[in-house]
């Protein structure tokens, strides 16, 4: 390329999104502070119980308690162990304990918290902890499993697709958001205790199934779901709903499994 | 240090069997039913004994003896004990099993739990159908002063 060439070329467009100047959109660089991490780290090989460990991290106001997390294991401690995936709230990798609630690690941005004080990451609660921020979801996808999770129908099966009109489509829309990251499950106060109890992820998924149109296995779900570990150990105490990182109404969801086993027996 | 025993990876997770059992469902139901009627049973309840007549002055051994000579306040009273005794057996139940980890201390509160309803239920129903405030053949310095007029 000549240099005449170059000064010809056009400029580039002015950035069509207007960020204000005190979230770093002005000229100047995006504001950095420093925060500390206070992370529950746990080696099989070594501990009993889970420890906590002190990280102190130069942050940006971008950032979230991924990227913190990833600067420590990358930066300070390659020991640091934890599930991340697609690191943009989609896989459902990345739950954990943030500050005593449990939020996907991808999606809580450090300047939604309060980084005046220690910000606490531990493992989520009630399933097996298998090193530091990981814990065996085994149970947890046994539960998922015996729901059966897919589409049960009877008869021919049609030579089109199974069609669905808008409305009954829009009827189990909300639970079709669920990505099993657990965060609903292991806040419950019913499973960590009952670790049998199905939780609130299962029902869920049970309840995408139950009330779609197409499928016809509703029946066998709610025979599951009405014993003992069922929806009936659900004390409607909305840890879940507030857990959940994709807004899913669960409670209300559990509520309407109930209704169906009601309308059901009578 | 102890080094802790880890289970093998893919060791399959035990989860009890199905017991097709509706118990739990009626229980749930039970709870919003009886919970509607004692509501009535027990404001009922206070404002007849506390509220209504002479109010809190009149509540002595011969009121409750001339309440229950009435048929009525025999089924009210006799509703309000089975209703508020299995509406809080059933609630104990569930906060047993929702806070203890072992079976063993399970079974052994819950068992306590029914033993101690089972006697007052008993125990209750008995005194409602059978109360007299004034027996035959008893100590007259044990009596109440209107069983001698």
């Amino acid at each position: 390329m000549s240099a005449d060439t170059a000064t010809k070329e056009t400029a580039e467009p002015a950035s069509k999104v207007d960020i204000p100047d005190h979230l770093g959109g002005g000229a100047g660089e995006i504001p950095s502070f420093d925060c500390t991490f206070l992370i529950a780290r746990f080696n099989p090989e070594e501990d009993s119980e889970p420890h906590w460990e002190e990280y102190k991290v130069t942050m940006h106001g971008t950032d979230r308690v991924l990227d913190a997390l990833h600067k420590i294991k990358w930066e300070m401690d390659g020991s640091l162990s934890f599930r991340r995936s697609c690191a943009h709230g989609v896989c459902g990798s990345d739950a954990m304990r943030i500050n005593g609630r449990n939020r996907l690690a991808c999606k809580t941005l450090l300047k939604d918290l309060d980084t005046n004080k220690t910000i606490t990451v531990e493992a989520i609660k009630g399933l097996p902890l298998e090193k530091d921020l990981i814990v065996d979801m085994d149970p947890f996808f046994q539960s998922y499993r015996e729901i059966m999770p897919f589409l049960i129908t009877s008869g021919h099966e049609p030579t089109r697709e199974r069609l669905q009109s808008a409305e009954d489509r829009e009827r189990f829309d909300d639970t079709t958001k669920c990505i099993l990251c657990a965060s609903c499950t292991t806040s419950c106060p019913v499973f960590w205790t009952d670790g049998q109890y199905f939780g609130p992820a299962s029902i869920v998924n049970a309840h995408r199934f139950i009330f779609d149109s197409r499928d016809q296995g509703g029946d066998l779900r709610l025979e599951v779901l009405n014993d003992k570990e069922g929806v009936w150990r659900c004390r409607t105490t909305f840890n879940c709903t507030e857990a959940c990182p994709r807004g899913i109404q669960i409670t209300k969801a559990i509520a309407e499994v109930k209704q169906a086993l009601l309308e059901r027996a009578f | 240090m102890a080094t802790p025993t880890i289970p093998a990876p893919r060791a399959e997770y035990d989860r009890h069997k199905t017991t097709r059992s509706q118990f739990e469902l009626f229980a749930w139901l039970f709870m919003r039913l009886s919970g509607v009627v004692l509501v009535i049973l027990i404001f009922g309840h206070l404002f007849v004994n506390l509220w209504s007549g002479s109010g809190v002055h009149q509540l002595d051994f011969g009121f409750v003896g001339g309440k229950w000579a009435n048929p009525f306040w025999q089924i009210w009273d006799l509703v309000m004990l089975w209703l508020a005794m299995l509406h809080g057996t059933n609630g104990m139940r569930t906060i047993i099993s929702d806070y203890t980890e072992k079976p063993g201390t399970r079974v052994a509160l819950q068992l306590t739990l029914y033993i101690a309803s089972g006697i007052v239920v008993v125990l209750g129903t008995l005194v409602v159908f059978t109360f007299n405030p004034c027996p035959t053949g008893a100590d007259p310095s044990l009596l109440a002063s209107f069983c001698k007029a």
